[in-house]
């Protein structure tokens, strides 16, 4: 028999919010998350615009001897985490070694690498702080979490670029499934915006100056956010039994490689992906009422992403909602896909389909019904968020409405 | 000079043990003071940054390197050797 997984518990922060009903409020409104970039150095950088986190201080938050040990991506993780557990219920004292933590990241504790190289290179420095290596390391927040809630079952960190957090929710959605554990926190955390961080990413000259316009005519490339999110997952049997609120269930994952480029997309890469997220969920295409695109606003993603749903859906791809959310929070790289199911989980709960921000105008390539500037209402039961990596590795969730 | 070292050592110290200043007795361990491995790097870090030396402590081996950790005392009289030899 197979066992069915659901979501019981969400957290987040990102530009949109420090919480996962702020972000969804957010989402609906249609605000936009991108703004001036403020840290040390940011005027030796062509690009200056991010989803960037504002008015957080980690003194506020944190103690010394956490903070010593918590790189930014860390501290999101565990903000997200901890109103994650707390909105589930969640407590594993009595079994926890059948639960687990399953994180995203592309950069890990990137900030303090770049804090600590710009010491040792350009200060000249030749002392470092003992915890350098376990703040920097990219299974930081996967263990910061796992000692945090007592979870002592499989653990790990994901990092496959921009796919990161789709890979490590849909393999915690495969443990459970398969009967490895029986509850899990999953989704990523990113915190990129750094000097090091963004002089890197222009380098690729992929990053929009003036804003993040997907799917529209105009768009001229990505704009990077950061944040975490969050979630418990957990056996459908368990959360009854603890009569647990349910917020969605998780249908099915597929994950494929294109072994084709490493940084352009392939539309039959991620078409693969997509069948087989509906091959795997049980899902007729008919069924989906909601597409959370990966939609970066390059030219190439989002072209080869229509070109894929399109290939999918066949004519019915224009009657159906496609939006994507990085137009207001920005690209969260190792964290998007979790923040992303967020706008999944609105539409499946609450009728509100998150809106495509910034759009001008539609591009001949890009046929399909972005739901434009304002959200939209209407009955969602079923949805698919897609996640595509730099390394042509793709990874597509399926959900279900709370069964 | 030397009162300063030392209130600086028991400065640094007291930060790792989450403890004032006045709570923190030459004759205490640092054990006693509840200041972990992790703590005892740190408050090394702290040592070698404020007085601009280098501290001879291994972390695999804490007990057989030369720098005695074992009290706030001993700490203090081997900041001081080091920070003569330094000059």
């Amino acid at each position: 028999m197979t066992r069915r997984v659901v979501i019981t518990g969400m957290g987040a922060v990102s530009s949109l919010g420090m919480s996962a009903p702020e972000t969804m409020r957010a989402m609906a409104a249609g605000k936009d998350g991108i703004s001036a970039l403020e840290f040390q150095d940011v005027e030796r950088l062509q690009i200056r615009i991010g989803g960037q986190i504002k008015g957080y201080d980690e003194t506020e938050v944190f103690s010394r001897p956490e903070l010593a040990l918590y790189d930014r991506f860390t501290q999101f993780a565990v903000l997200a985490a901890r109103e994650a557990v707390a909105q589930s219920g969640l407590d594993v004292s009595a079994d926890p070694d059948r639960a687990g933590v399953v994180l995203g990241t592309s950069g890990g504790g990137l900030q303090t690498q770049n804090e600590n190289f710009r010491k040792v290179y350009q200060e000249g420095k030749n002392r470092v702080h003992p915890f350098v290596v376990p703040r920097l390391m990219n299974n930081a927040a996967t263990s910061h979490l796992s000692m945090i809630h007592g979870m002592t079952g499989p653990s790990y960190t994901v990092s496959t670029a921009c796919a990161s957090s789709n890979h490590a929710m849909g393999q915690a959605f495969q443990m459970i499934r398969s009967g490895l554990s029986d509850v899990m926190l999953t989704g990523g955390s990113e915190a990129m915006l750094c000097f090091g961080g963004i002089k890197a990413w222009e380098g690729l000259r992929v990053m929009s100056k003036t804003g993040c316009r997907p799917f529209s005519r105009d768009r001229d490339g990505m704009v990077q956010g950061e944040g975490a999110a969050v979630f418990v997952f957990e056996t459908l049997e368990r959360a009854r039994a603890r009569g647990a609120g349910i917020l969605a269930e998780i249908a099915g994952f597929s994950m494929t490689s294109d072994a084709s480029d490493i940084v352009m997309p392939n539309r039959e890469g991620a078409e693969r992906a997509i069948r087989g997220a509906l091959k795997d969920a049980g899902m007729g295409p008919g069924e989906v009422g909601y597409i959370n695109a990966h939609g970066t606003g390059t030219t190439a993603n989002d072209r080869s992403e229509c070109r894929a749903l399109q290939a999918v859906f066949g004519t019915e791809i224009g009657h159906l909602p496609v939006s994507s959310t990085k137009s207001m929070h920005g690209h969260l790289i190792g964290a998007t896909g979790a923040v992303e199911l967020l706008a999944c989980i609105m539409a499946l709960r609450e009728g509100v389909i998150a809106p495509t921000i910034n759009y001008t105008g539609p591009d001949p390539e890009c046929d399909l019904d972005i739901v434009a500037n304002i959200a939209r209402r209407g009955k969602v039961g079923a949805t698919l968020s897609n996640a595509f990596a730099f390394g042509g590795l793709n990874a597509v969730i399926a959900l279900r409405a709370a069964p | 000079m030397t009162d300063n070292l030392e209130q600086k050592v028991i400065a640094i110290i007291a930060e790792q043990a989450m403890l004032t200043p006045e709570d923190v007795s030459p004759e205490a361990t640092l054990d006693a003071l509840g200041v972990d491995s992790l703590g005892l790097v740190e408050a090394i870090f702290a040592i070698e940054e404020t007085f601009d030396i280098q501290v001879p402590f291994n972390a695999n081996e804490p007990g057989e390197s030369s720098f005695d950790i074992s009290t706030v005392q001993s700490i203090i009289i081997a900041v001081e050797k080091l920070v003569k030899e330094a000059r």
